[in-house]
């Protein structure tokens, strides 16, 4: 494995009720995190091929860890997300190289189809920045119950030096959606959006 | 005696494989169960509380089992464990205190009969704050090794009305353990403390 990998962590979150109303099934949501050494950290390097298959891997595993921890298997996610900081050191480019290029594919490899475009977003920040993770239908980004976010900190990460990835999926949308909008038995499922 | 109303739960576990030293052959794991509960005594002041302890302890057995098998289902993996609470702001601490003995004996009870006080940790916040939840290990209060913490916190909870409670487990001591003390190997058992 090419990631140098100090530490991963697993969110599961379920919400039982909102608003006093029970959600039966209650929605869940997952998110695998990795720590991993940004190996471009303080130096401006232009060819970023390096983080770009740190990008693949972690594709796969965080993907197969969140989806275990949803306790489900890959096709029945609805939505996923993907996000990252870098620590003080590095760059939003390498963020960029580690989520764009390659850790798609595994990703969906996993989870079936994933016709949309993975959601994103990356910052730069110190230890125990917040992430949010933001969330979309994997097989049509339009359907609006699962337009979404999560988010996900860890404390003594990332450091100077390091990078945190995390990968979101989720089994379901909002808790109670009832803002209109594609539903997720109207998709079509050709162009990703719809 | 109020019922005990769920509106959330989140499982996170924390795997370690180094913090710059060598990469450990066993990662260090550390899990925290989180759930949100209406607080039936938010608002007011309530003179006679202490019947809630008895109603929070299915909850508090669930959320030990949930560490455990977070941790691979077997409690002989459990070296570490601690406890906590952050009430919302239209609580009082005192409502925090009502987890000690569910929390606790949850714990030790499902360790077959761990010997030392559970560590714990309580305030009052807003919704995302965080608690650095004290872990020491389950048999003696003074292993050096396994003096520990694992941040933990749900970006909306506690709302006001809302306790957030917390239990975390370890498999060991710090990741670099090395800084002198008793040893786990030279723990007597007799009294929770040595």
């Amino acid at each position: 494995m090419k990631a140098k990998i100090r530490k991963m962590v697993t969110f599961m979150e379920e919400t039982h009720t909102e608003m006093g109303k029970p959600v039966s099934p209650p929605t869940r949501r997952a998110a695998s995190a990795a720590v991993i050494e940004n190996p471009f950290a303080g130096t401006f390097v232009g060819d970023l091929t390096e983080l770009m298959e740190i990008g693949e891997e972690l594709g796969s595993l965080l993907t197969e860890r969140a989806v275990a921890a949803l306790g489900i298997a890959g096709p029945s996610a609805e939505s996923y997300g993907k996000a990252a900081a870098v620590g003080e050191n590095g760059e939003l480019e390498h963020a960029a190289a580690v989520l764009h290029p390659k850790l798609g594919t595994p990703v969906r490899k996993i989870l079936g189809k994933g016709a949309a475009l993975i959601p994103s977003s990356k910052k730069r920040g110190g230890p125990g920045v917040p992430l949010d993770i933001p969330l979309g239908h994997k097989d049509a980004a339009f359907v609006r119950s699962h337009f979404d976010g999560m988010e996900i900190r860890v404390n003594d990460a990332p450091r100077a030096n390091e990078i945190l990835v995390a990968i979101a999926v989720t089994d379901s949308g909002r808790p109670l959606p009832r803002v209109g909008g594609l539903t997720k038995d109207q998709i079509k499922g050709e162009d990703g959006l719809r | 005696m109020p019922e005990v109303q769920v509106r959330k739960r989140v499982v996170i576990i924390e795997e370690i494989f180094h913090e710059g030293g060598p990469i450990v052959a066993k990662p260090l794991r550390r899990a925290a169960a989180l759930a949100v509960i209406h607080n039936p005594y938010a608002g007011k002041y309530e003179t006679e509380i202490a019947g809630f302890m008895e109603d929070l302890k299915p909850l508090g057995l669930e959320m030990a089992k949930s560490l455990v098998a977070s941790l691979g289902g077997d409690t002989k993996v459990v070296e570490g464990y601690g406890k906590g609470a952050i009430v919302g702001q239209a609580g009082e601490l005192e409502h925090g205190a009502l987890w000690h003995v569910p929390g606790g004996y949850a714990m030790r009870e499902l360790l077959g009969g761990a010997k030392a006080i559970v560590a714990s940790t309580k305030k009052v916040g807003g919704p995302g704050t965080r608690l650095d939840v004290p872990i020491t290990h389950i048999n003696a209060s003074y292993v050096r090794s396994h003096f520990d913490s694992m941040e933990a916190g749900i970006a909306d909870a506690p709302r006001a009305d809302e306790i957030l409670l917390a239990l975390v487990m370890t498999t060991g001591a710090r990741v670099h353990a090395r800084v002198g003390g008793l040893k786990a190997s030279e723990v007597k058992g007799e009294d929770g403390l040595r």
